[in-house]
């Protein structure tokens, strides 16, 4: 196949189409290569909002750039980096009025202004939100852009490997799952803007093509994955299906509800209440659950919006409702919704710069993918949004720089043919109809033990029994075989693929969280209650060995806010 | 335990041989797949290619009704598979890619040509004052009457049951002019004539003949019909009285 670009971005949602604009702006030919179209993204499922401090409402006259970044490093409970939380804070506004200049539908204020809502562990209302479907319509409207400009989209396309050649990457290998062909792309600068690895749990909200494979790909390369141990769990997801609850609900008003009918967040956060980060709240229905105080014993609380009327909830959260009608066949105006804590944002992924660049040359990374750090060890609601859009256009930028300075040359006709067949024979490896282990089961096993072991609290001894059984997992998923035996649109195939990226993600998880011994931010230690800045104030990172991880650490870049105990 | 009996549509060109337009081979497989208190469509399928036939396509993604990926036909109805819940359908579950699209295999349809339609219609807000330092103001009133068409999650079900579509292959379809509506209906967008040659025409706006196949269809409840008739109006507005919304 004869694919080739200047810039390929692997992944088609909203951090990647960002930088697909930026490039093109500047003048690059590129492409955007996904496994399915851009508009089908898991950038579409957020809901709550897209923080920004513009001051739109009247009472958040008092907020400011300089707040939102305070907001954001006691966030992160100081483990983000304050250099690229800086850039992320600054940016937002410009970022944001873009936007909107460009079509997202923001809901407004009655002076016409984008309307600011009160997302979790912000001083202010700064989350600019359009209903409750704030990712879709960003989504829509960055995708029309895209399409404003002529953007060249590859899309039923899995990635499986990367062309990396003299410490320089030059190009990407995908499975074209509509042609049942093997396709090497030829490119100066690649991009990994694949989303988040959510699927290495059972209750996650993620979409269940977010399985960590770009996060693989770099690793595998050589790039260290940082944080991995950092996995937000969103507070109230829906309980059956774990789907997103958003923060807005809280944002609007809602009230959490224990079995005793009480406002619980009193006891763990009692000036911040259910608007304490995600973190906080996610331990505190996760300890009422296991105190016995779940609705009717069951390991989920009450998320009541009741007391806002069908008004509020038909203006503000219309999405809300339409999944709770038919995802929990109830309806919010009349019943409280039933959530637990799930897995929701992968604050850990591939090491990246401020500027979105790796230690490979040519290969670049943003959005969820990336670890900047910009959300340390926890994220506020309205941030990853921002992520997208700031990171987006810095990685476009960084990409496009590079390739106006670089001599180097894209994968040939040579290297990408050779690299075709190598994953040619590697398939072929693969596919064994009589194969006796399944797919499901192994991956059914992984993601129990991260539901078990590596969920909201953690022990030693629950993270050793983890580290243990999903090394022995790791190794069997190398005798696992795919028993489709066609190549068009071998689903069985792009999921054995995406197993051996989740177990990788989870171990790497796995084994940041047993060497991690304080609490901070998501990551909680019944073992090692207390944050412990003196021993652990430094990232994690996770470099790939055939063994297993190897970690490493490096310390966190601080800056003009000192570390202070984190009450909310 | 309460059992889900489905019955899948099959196609796979190396067994079937080609298919062209929108034919079907009208050969199934059938499943019967236990489950404990829930099931939707989307989870069966998953079921049946983990446990009893690794070899179905189909496409997915969110599984949460946002992403449109799912979109299919089932017991004779426009579906998101993932929305699909079996405790609602009696009897057995009939699953069929959407209808009239040409497929690729099994469930999986060709969805090119109804994205070449959508970005035809030129998609995006057309600007062509000056970019203001912050935000465009928009009242309330006027973001109301975006409401409807930005919940369009392009999923095809609209387009798949158009008759007129079926008859017609050049007709843009409900999606594209619902997505057309949706700009034109914006106090931001400045396109004045710049959308009219592609919509107010035989292949836009006046092949739709007010059949409301797509108003049944849509998962999300929208009104493409309205949409059209809407666009019929501004155009005889524009082009009678000068007047752009």
């Amino acid at each position: 196949m004869d694919h080739q670009h200047d810039l390929v971005i692997v992944g088609g949602g909203l951090a990647g189409l960002r930088a697909a604009i930026e490039a093109t702006a500047r003048g690059m030919d590129c492409a955007v290569v996904s496994l399915v179209h851009p508009i089908r993204s898991h950038s579409g499922a957020a809901q709550g909002g897209v923080n920004a401090s513009l001051r739109n409402q009247p009472d958040s006259q008092e907020d400011s750039i300089d707040l939102h970044a305070f907001d954001t490093v006691k966030g992160s409970d100081y483990l983000g980096d304050q250099d690229a939380i800086d850039l992320l804070v600054q940016a937002a506004p410009t970022r944001v009025f873009e936007m909107e200049n460009w079509g997202t539908p923001f809901s407004r204020n009655e002076n016409g202004t984008i309307a600011q809502r009160n997302l979790g562990g912000a001083q202010y209302a700064r989350a600019c939100y359009a209903a409750d479907k704030t990712g879709h319509y960003l989504l829509q409207t960055m995708y029309e852009r895209a399409v404003a400009d002529g953007l060249r989209v590859y899309y039923d396309y899995f990635v499986e490997e990367l062309i990396v050649d003299d410490n320089t990457c030059r190009g990407i290998v995908a499975y074209n799952m509509r042609g049942g062909t093997i396709e090497a792309f030829g490119a100066r600068a690649v991009l990994l803007a694949t989303g988040g690895a959510g699927r290495a749990y059972g209750r996650s909200t993620s979409a269940i093509i977010n399985t960590g494979g770009g996060m693989v790909l770099a690793y595998r390369a050589g790039v260290p994955l940082r944080d991995m141990e950092f996995v937000q769990f969103h507070p109230t997801t829906l309980y059956g299906t774990n789907i997103l609850m958003s923060e807005g609900c809280r944002g609007e008003g809602g009230y959490l509800v224990n079995s005793e009918g009480e406002r619980f967040m009193a006891n763990y956060a009692p000036s911040f209440m259910e608007l304490a980060p995600r973190d906080v709240v996610a331990r505190s229905i996760q300890t009422e659950i296991d105190q016995g105080r779940g609705i009717d014993g069951q390991s989920y609380v009450h998320l009541d919006l009741r007391h806002l009327g069908e008004a509020k909830i038909a203006e503000r959260l219309p999405g809300i409702r339409d999944l709770c009608i038919h995802f929990a066949a109830s309806d919010p105006v009349v019943d409280p919704i039933q959530v637990q804590p799930g897995q929701h944002y992968s604050m850990g992924g591939i090491d990246v710069t401020p500027e979105c660049q790796t230690s490979i040359a040519g290969l670049f990374a943003a959005g969820e993918c990336a670890c900047v750090s910009v959300h340390g060890a926890n994220r506020l609601g309205g941030n990853s949004l921002l992520e997208t859009l700031v990171f987006g256009k810095i990685a476009g930028d960084t990409a496009c720089d590079y390739l106006a300075s670089t001599k180097s040359a894209p994968a040939d006709d040579a290297l990408r043919s050779s690299a075709e067949k190598a994953l040619e024979r590697r398939i072929a490896g693969l596919i064994n109809h009589d194969a006796k282990e399944t797919v499901g089961d192994l991956r059914a096993k992984v993601t129990a033990i991260m539901d078990d072991y590596v969920q909201v609290y953690r022990t030693e001894e629950g993270l050793t029994q983890a580290v243990a059984a999903l090394r022995d997992l790791r190794e069997r998923c190398a005798s696992v075989k795919v028993r489709s035996t066609s190549m068009l649109f071998n689903v069985d195939l792009v999921r054995t693929l995406e197993l051996f990226s989740i177990v990788e993600v989870a171990l790497a998880g796995a084994l940041g969280a047993l060497a991690r011994q304080e609490s901070r931010g998501a990551h909680a230690r019944k073992d090692f209650p207390k944050r412990d800045d003196a021993n652990w104030m430094k990232h994690t990172l996770a470099h790939f060995k055939e063994e297993g991880p190897r970690l490493d650490y490096r310390p966190v870049t601080l800056g003009r806010f000192e570390p202070q105990e984190r009450k909310y | 335990m309460p059992e889900a009996k489905l019955r899948i549509n099959r196609y796979d060109p190396a067994i079937d041989g080609p298919l062209s337009g929108g034919r079907r081979t009208g050969r199934y497989d059938e499943f019967t797949i236990p489950y404990e208190k829930s099931l939707t469509v989307l989870e069966a399928l998953f079921a049946v290619q983990e446990g009893f036939d690794e070899t179905p396509s189909f496409r997915y993604c969110c599984r949460s009704s946002i992403c449109g990926s799912c979109a299919m036909y089932i017991n004779g109805h426009y579906r998101l598979a993932c929305q699909t819940n079996a405790r609602t359908i009696e009897g057995t579950i009939t699953i069929e890619p959407l209808p009239h699209m040409p497929l690729v295999k099994d469930l999986v349809c060709d969805m090119d040509a109804f994205f070449a339609k959508y970005e035809l219609i030129k998609p995006w807000l057309i600007r062509n004052s000056k970019a203001p330092e912050k935000e465009i103001h928009q009242s309330p009133a006027w973001r109301s009457k975006l409401d409807m068409p930005i919940d369009c999650i392009l999923c095809g079900c609209c387009y798949s049951s158009c008759p007129s579509v079926w008859y017609d292959e050049d007709y843009l379809g409900p999606a594209a002019l619902l997505k057309t509506y949706r700009f034109e209906v914006d106090s931001r967008d400045e396109a004045r004539r710049e959308r009219l040659p592609y919509f107010d025409n035989e292949r836009g706006t006046y092949r739709c003949h007010t059949i409301t196949n797509c108003v049944e269809a849509c998962p999300k409840e929208l009104n493409p019909t309205e949409g059209i008739q809407w666009l019929k109006r501004a155009a005889v507005r524009r082009r009678l009285l000068g007047r752009w919304k």
